[in-house]
Parts: C-alpha cells; structure tokens; sequence
C-alpha cells in the first residue's frame, strides 16, 4: 500500500545561520529510511508520466521500485542505464520543472521527491561501490569530445559504453567545465564532479586538459590529423553578458562567470588561496537565474553583511531552480524584485559605491510567454554597494565558430545543429549551452546523450 | 606536465624561461599569449610568449618577478616542471602588408615587442625598434633587437643606456627626422602605451598596443579582461590582446589593473617569507 501523505519527506539540510558561513553542502540527503518511506509515496502509474519530463529518459518508477525493495545498488544501476552523472543530476537539476512537474501525487499534494531519491541512489552506490569498472570492449573507432561539461562527459560516457576509443579536450586546468567552475561546492561538492570524472576515466575516456580547440589544435585538425572520425562540440557558454549601463567597468564590478570561477575554480574563499577575490560588505547581484543565486549566497559566505539580489521581474518569473530561491530567502539575501539597474557610480578610485535602479511593473506578455517588465518614470532610487556582479547569462565563444570552415551558427552565435545535434559540418555534432545559450545541466546532457547515439549510427554506417 | 628546459636571469628580476609545449609551439605566433599554474591551487596568469621554437617544440616565456605566483616560478630550476601550461591564446599581431613600423618595447614589455619585431624584420619589413629602460642595469635583449632591426634606438631614463629619455621623446625625434611608418606598434607600461598614443594620434600614425589586464581563464569565459575600446566592450583573451591604441580607454585600464594590488602585495612578501624559511 502506498504511502499516501500529503508531503514530500522534506530533505535534512544545515540550518540556514550556519550554512551562510561555510561551503559545505547545504543539503545532507535521505538517509534510508527517508528514502524508503519517499519511495512508498511513488504510485508506480502504468503510463509512468515522470519519465516524459525527464530530458534523458530514466526509468523513474523502475528506480524508486528497486528503493522500496531495500536494492539500492539495483536502483543505481537502473538510473546509469540513462544517466551518466546521477550524483550531480540529484543535486542540480531542476526537477520541479522536469520529473517532479508530471507526477500524479503533485495534483493533490507535492510529487515524490524524485530528485531526493535519485540523489540518494547515486551516493549509496557512491559509498558502496567495490570491485573493478565495467571497461567495455573496444570498438577500435576514435571520436573526441570538445568541453568536459555535463554535455561532454554524458555523450563521452555513452560512446565509451558503446566501445570508442573516445578523448576529452577540455581548456582548464580541470576538466568539469560549469560543474567545476560555476556550480558552488555548497550545492555541488567537486569531490563529487571528480568522482562522475574518474568513472569515466576508468572505463576507458580520456581527459586532456589545457587543450584550448581552435586554438591549439583545430576541430578540422582533430578529424584530419588526429584521426577522429567524429567531433562532438560541448564547448559551454562562453562570454558574460552586461547591461550596457554606465560604470560596468569600475573595480568591484564582476560578471557572475568570474565572482564564481573565482570562488569555485581558483578556491578564493579558502585562506591561503592564490587567487584573490574581494570581500565586500554590501553586494549586489543583478539576475534571477541559477546563477545569480550561486553568486549570491557565495558572496554571503564570503562575510558580506548584506547581499541583495535585484531582478527586473517579479517572484513568479525567477528562473532559478525554486530550492534554491527558497534557500537564499532562508539564508537571508534580500530579494529587490521589479527593480532594474540603470546606473552604476563609482568613487574617485574607480570603485563602485552606488547603483542607481529603478522600479518597474509588469506589462503585456512578451515573446517568452512572460510578463514584460516596463520601467516606472521617475520612480529611481540608489541602493549603496560595494561589489556588483551581474548574473545575466552569456553569449557562446566565437573561438570554435570562428576556427571551423563550413560551421553554421545563429545571429546571436549558438552552433545550429538537427534534432540529433549534427551541425552543418559532416562529423561533427554540437550540443549543450553552445547551441541553446545558457540553460541547464540536464538539457546539456540530454543534448549529448543524442549527439552520442546519433555519432554511433552515422559511424555504423560509413562501414 | 610542461618541463623548464632552460632558465636564464636577464637582469636581476626578470628570468627567461624555455618551456616544453611541443603543441603551443607549433602553432602559437608573436602577439598570443599562454597562461601558466606553477602549483596545484596556483592562480593562473597570462604571459605574451617571448618567442618559441618549433622544432624543439618549445615555448619562450620571459617574466618579471612582481607577484607570489612569478616569485614561485622564477624558484623552479632547469629541468623541473609546471602543471600546467595552456596556449596559444588571443589573436597573433597583424603584421600582413607592413612595410615600415615603429616597434616600441618599455621594460619588460620588450620581451613581448621583441617577436614581433623579429617576425616583421623577416618578412622584410623595414623596423625601426626603440628600447627604453629605466637603468642599464635593468637592460633585456639589446644583441637580438639589433639583430632584428633596420634601426635600433635604445633609451634610458637615467641615460646610463643610450639616449637619456623616454620611448615618446625617441619616436618623436624619429618621426621628427622625417621617418615614416604605416604603423606603430608599442609594448609596454600602460601608461608608456597612453603616452605613446597620443603622441601618434597627434601625428596619424595607426598604433596598435598589446593589453595584458587582469585575466583568470583567458579563454572567453569569465569577462574579467574587459577593456572599453572606442567605446565598447572587449576582451582582451579573445578580441586581443591587440588593440587599436588610439580606441583604449587607458585610464580605465590602469584602474582596473590595481585592483588586487594590496592582495598581491601580501601575496608575494608571504611567498618570499616562505622562501626565505626555507633558505634557514
């Protein structure tokens, strides 16, 4: 008999006046016996409507059945079937939109914690985990994977499994890419990235880094030299966008790929740590996505005593997964919605001190199906600060596009790909944030778990 | 791992280093730059390669000794290694159709000017190269500038090394004396590149300048390197390191280039603390 409450079992997570001073994960995850009454909650629907919202297909009831039978490792092995990251999907993907959204128990109550559970899968096996890897046989066909991204290291992990000999170029020091670089440590522990990582490696994938592509060698290099017989380009966002306001360029204005790269990647928050990043007393976020939240609540760890976030929108429009909205009004960052910047004025050093906003209201609906936020005349006003970072997504790199021959990109720069993701160019497929703009981890890795099929058919078929 | 094949003192703060990167070297050009860690949990930082040899398939870093992380690579010796060594980076220096330049190198700045200088003076251009020092004593690559250009001006502020001046004062008098250049290429301080600008400016001659801001990926993704140039918005990893001198807006540049400067000040002397206990 299924368990019939009402609610989620909520996730046991580090109080809130205490996670706003640390890194460490926020959430703590189900121990078994949360799961296994979660689980109960799964009604197990014979047209399993989950699985439809999931962007890469796992089976949800299968897994959460094995959950309930106590074989945690079945379950495990049920989810990497589909998924080549479930530790990090658990953890950042947005499930209220995906999996969760479709469930029947959502209707009158909240959905099973499909995520939680998911999450929870994923580190038992984590924990638990002996013996050898599974190292498929070889297939003796070389591909390469450009960006060791969640694209990347899901279509690397799906062509791995399939028998390729397959190469990872990623251009940091560390491969990961957005896991890395932009995720926090409190939301995703890199010993986790790491750990997906490793597995990879020792089924057989390898990983350079510093490897810029298109620079040190270029995709058409990679084919005609190296002997690739297919690319896959999962190069990631590329550069930040700014508001074309006055004063972006003072000191203390950052974009959020560089207050987050330097907290995650160059570990700025730890003490000795060679990078350096400011420690500001009253900073202000400009965004409303993921992102802007990872800024926001890394700002807060960093000892600011005030961290406002300023969106142009209302609450309802926030793009941010909602745990981590939720999370961030807990911690104490101060939501400014409907407000815009217009201004930002710095001191006679050059550091910013002021951002000028003003306050808008919502309008007609636009081209996104959203309300469009319209200013209000004269309703201006200054908020003091001293450490803006503008969290407005980014536009992709011009590298790749610019160095391969025959490459069909949007207006705006995204690689133009099919539905399978193969580009203009024979051979080689794009998927991810280079294609799409900015969007999320899972649609990353739906995107190269379809590249990765339709690279083995269109190998297959050359023979 | 990237191997530190050769090492030389060019004075006492500034150290060339050859470094083995058989791929940056087969493809990096004057004007590109690399970004070296000299550590696990080292920071990254962008240097313009000083020159590189294909077939030996390294790479020529020089460097001044300003900060922990330069600190901490000029310990390395011949034959250790780095972590990690990324490249090549930015847009090569145009040098397609030149036919006269005015190459200007200040301090350091040189080891940047010189490649650029050398790749013009063999493609046939006519270079007229100035150098300019604080001291004698602070000198870098004098034989190789003479070497790879029709006309070598050096100049010192103290005049204990050629002309007493500055690198402005020694192109003005070039220009002055009737020398034309389709363009002028100067590499150094910033505040010697502002000078340098305006002085064309006031003369016409194109002048393109190498940025070296604050940088963290250099690959397109964090915007930390951004300049305004005529007015918009550039980076220098992927829009430069190359801009049209008379577009940067300097004074900005120099701002945003100071903003660590406390951070780096204790960095260092925490770097040579540890050295120095080391040492006892």
């Amino acid at each position: 008999m299924a368990n019939m409450r009402k609610e989620k079992n909520p996730m046991p997570s580090q109080a809130p006046q205490v996670r706003a001073h640390n890194f460490d994960e926020v959430a703590l995850g189900y121990t078994e016996e949360l799961a296994l009454d979660e689980a109960q909650r799964c009604l197990n629907c014979r047209n399993f409507p989950c699985v439809q919202g999931c962007p890469v297909n796992i089976h949800i009831p299968e897994f959460i059945a094995k959950i309930r039978e106590g074989d945690f490792e079945g379950a495990y092995q049920v989810i990497a079937a589909d998924s080549a990251l479930p530790a990090v999907c658990g953890r950042v993907c947005p499930q209220e939109s995906q999996c969760e959204k479709y469930c029947v128990r959502g209707i009158k109550g909240e959905p099973v914690g499909i995520g939680r559970l998911e999450r929870f899968v994923a580190d038992y096996h984590n924990a638990h985990a002996e013996g050898a890897a599974f190292v498929p046989e070889k297939n003796g066909h070389k591909v390469a994977v450009v960006g060791s991204g969640p694209a990347g290291l899901t279509c690397a992990g799906d062509l791995a499994r399939k028998g390729y000999d397959v190469t990872v170029y990623e251009a940091l020091h560390v491969a990961g890419g957005v896991l890395s670089y932009g995720i926090p440590e409190f939301r995703l522990p890199k010993a986790i990235v790491k750990r997906e990582i490793e597995g990879l490696q020792q089924m057989g994938v390898k990983v350079l880094t510093n490897m810029v592509i298109g620079r040190v060698l270029s995709v058409q290099e990679l084919m005609e030299q190296e002997g690739y017989e297919a690319v896959f380009i999962g190069s990631g966002a590329g550069l930040p966008k700014f508001m074309n306001i006055p004063g972006e360029n003072l000191k203390g204005v950052y974009s959020a790929n560089e207050f987050l790269t330097r907290v995650n990647l160059m570990k700025a928050y730890e003490p000795d740590a060679n990078t350096p990043i400011q420690h500001a007393k009253n900073v202000t976020v400009v965004g409303g996505g993921n992102v802007a939240m990872d800024a926001a609540r890394c700002a807060l760890r960093l000892g600011a005593e005030t961290v406002t976030i300023v969106y142009r929108r209302s609450l309802e429009e926030l793009p941010a997964r909602k745990e981590e909205v939720e999370h961030a009004m807990e911690e104490g960052i101060i939501f400014k919605l409907l407000n815009n910047p217009v201004e930002l004025i710095g001191d006679s050093n050059r550091n910013v001190v002021i951002m000028r906003c003003i306050r808008m209201e919502l309008g007609e609906p636009d081209a996104s199906g959203r309300r469009r936020p319209v200013e209000i005349p004269g309703s201006e006003f200054e908020l003091e600060t001293d450490c803006v970072i503008m969290a407005l997504g980014t536009s992709p790199n011009p590298l790749i596009k610019s160095t391969t021959a025959g490459l069909a990109t949007q207006r705006w720069g995204g690689i133009i790909t099919d539905e399978d993701g193969l580009t203009s160019c024979e051979g080689i497929y794009a998927g991810g944030d280079a294609v799409t703009g900015a969007a999320t981890v899972i649609l990353a890795m739906g995107a190269g778990k379809k590249a990765a099929a339709a690279m083995d058919k269109y190998i297959q078929s050359k023979q | 791992m990237y191997r530190i094949v050769r090492k030389e003192p060019l004075n006492p703060s500034v150290t060339r280093m050859s470094i083995e990167a058989p791929l940056v070297a087969r493809k990096v050009q004057p004007g590109q730059f690399i970004i070296l860690r000299v550590e696990e949990n080292g920071e990254r930082i962008p240097l313009t390669v000083a020159g590189y040899d294909r077939e030996a398939g390294t790479v020529d870093i020089i460097f001044q000794i300003v900060g922990a992380t330069t600190e901490k690579l000029n310990h390395k010796q011949q034959g250790e290694s780095i972590p990690d060594f990324v490249g090549p980076l930015g847009k090569p220096t145009e040098t397609e159709g030149l036919q006269r330049v005015a190459v200007i190198g200040g301090g350091v700045g040189c080891a940047i000017a010189f490649p650029v200088a050398k790749k013009l003076f063999e493609q046939g251009c006519e270079v007229d190269a100035v150098a300019g020092f604080r001291s004698k004593d602070l000198v870098i690559l004098e034989d190789e500038f003479r070497a790879n250009s029709t006309n070598f001006v050096p100049v010192s502020d103290d005049g204990s090394w050629g002309d007493k001046g500055l690198v402005t004062d020694a192109l003005k008098k070039l220009i002055d004396s009737g020398r034309e250049y389709d363009q002028v290429i100067a590499i150094g301080p910033l505040i010697m590149m502002k000078f340098v600008c305006r002085l064309t400016k006031e003369y016409g001659i194109k002048t393109v300048v190498s940025m070296n801001p604050i940088m963290i990926d250099g690959t397109g993704m964090c915007g930390c390197c951004r300049l305004t140039v005529g007015g918009k918005m550039k980076f220098a990893c992927v829009d430069g390191p190359d801009f049209d001198g008379h577009q940067v807006d300097f004074d900005e540049a120099m701002a945003r280039c100071a903003a660590y400067k406390p951070f780096e000040a204790k960095a260092r002397e925490a770097a040579c603390n540890l050295f120095s206990m080391e040492v006892k």
